[in-house]
């Protein structure tokens, strides 16, 4: 499965196994995206949240 | 989602369970929603893995009121996600963990670590990763970094963590507990040119041995705070082991990678006979 950056068009790759809720990003410009549906072998992207002070384990 | 997050619905799967991952940043909850119609959405027993300490806190105590099992409960998700309540758990039950002095203003703060002697370590109480972690080297860094810390926003950044700087190899330990066992120990060493051993932050892991010492300190820590699925942090001190941290939603990429044990399965395994009772 591929898709396209929202932001400079580059190609994004999504692993066969990718997860709604995974970050993906784009090997051109570095922008971050979550995976927001996957369906009929189509995905769907949504820009990925940035790192919150009470993130982590 | 990370790693654990997808080895964790994999497990569960192959186990035969019926998941259902639920995103929390699309999640409305209504405090008059019936707890028939909650069971229903969420399932028997639900394990929370939210990224976000409080999201995942709220939304436990959410379903909690509800009478869902969560795991882990919401008061042990408080005490862990908290590094002062941790650490006030772990003294009052007579677990070897560093001293540390609390301050809330950042005059006192700069007493606390004078007091506590230098090099100390000042931490945010809420935070993970190893980030905002500082050393406080001589009194000149110390004044300097709290003051920053006295710039910063949120109410927490008020909140002043000073911890004595333990003697220790350029490791940790960072253990699993699933119920009463500690199921996976992994050494946590710093990478290069970092003394933080933070697996985020590229720490690496090596096979660390169970002994007798340190599952036994290891367990006392996890009844502590209340018990559950939890990843305990110990250091190797000139006196012995001491326990540092216990995190409440563990992340285990690093362990997995050098313990037999497969460590999803056994999170999976205990939620499953949580679900049966």
């Amino acid at each position: 499965m591929e898709t396209n950056c929202g932001e400079c068009g580059g190609t994004i790759k999504i692993p066969k196994d990718a997860v709604v809720g995974e970050i993906v990003s784009c090997p051109d410009c570095g922008l971050e995206y979550e995976i927001s549906k996957i369906s009929g072998g189509k995905v769907e992207l949504k820009p990925a949240e940035t790192v919150g002070e009470d993130w982590g384990e | 989602m990370r790693w654990e997050e997808k080895a964790l619905a994999q497990e569960a799967k192959k186990k035969g369970a019926r998941v259902v991952t639920i995103d929390a940043k699309i999640l409305t909850l209504d405090s008059t929603s019936e707890p028939k119609q909650i069971r229903k959405e969420f399932g028997d027993v639900a394990l929370e893995r939210c990224i976000s300490y409080f999201r995942g806190l709220h939304v436990t105590a959410y379903l909690e009121a509800k009478g869902l099992t969560v795991i882990n409960p919401h008061e042990v998700g408080e005490t862990c996600g908290n590094k002062y309540l941790t650490t006030l758990a772990l003294e009052k039950a007579g677990i070897p963990t560093p001293r540390t002095l609390f301050a809330f203003t950042a005059e006192s703060a700069k007493e606390a670590a004078a007091k506590v002697g230098y090099p100390a370590v000042l931490k945010p109480v809420v935070g993970s990763w190893g980030r905002g972690v500082a050393p406080l080297k001589d009194r000149e860094s110390a004044n300097t970094i709290i003051e920053l810390r006295d710039e910063m926003d949120g109410a927490m950044n008020q909140i002043y963590y000073i911890q004595e700087m333990v003697k220790r190899p350029p490791r940790d330990i960072r253990t699993i507990v699933v119920g009463d066992k500690v199921i996976a120990a992994a050494y946590r060493y710093s990478p290069p040119e970092e003394w933080r051993t933070n697996v985020a932050r590229g720490g690496k892991t090596a096979p660390c041995p169970i002994t007798k010492e340190l599952e036994e300190i290891v367990l006392k820590s996890a009844k502590a705070v209340g018990g559950g699925v939890l990843g305990v942090d110990a250091m190797e001190s000139p006196e012995g082991l001491v326990v540092h941290e216990v995190n409440n939603t563990v992340e285990f990429k690093g362990a997995s990678q050098v313990s037999e044990v497969n460590i999803p399965a056994a999170i999976i395994g205990y939620v499953l006979e949580l679900a049966k009772r």
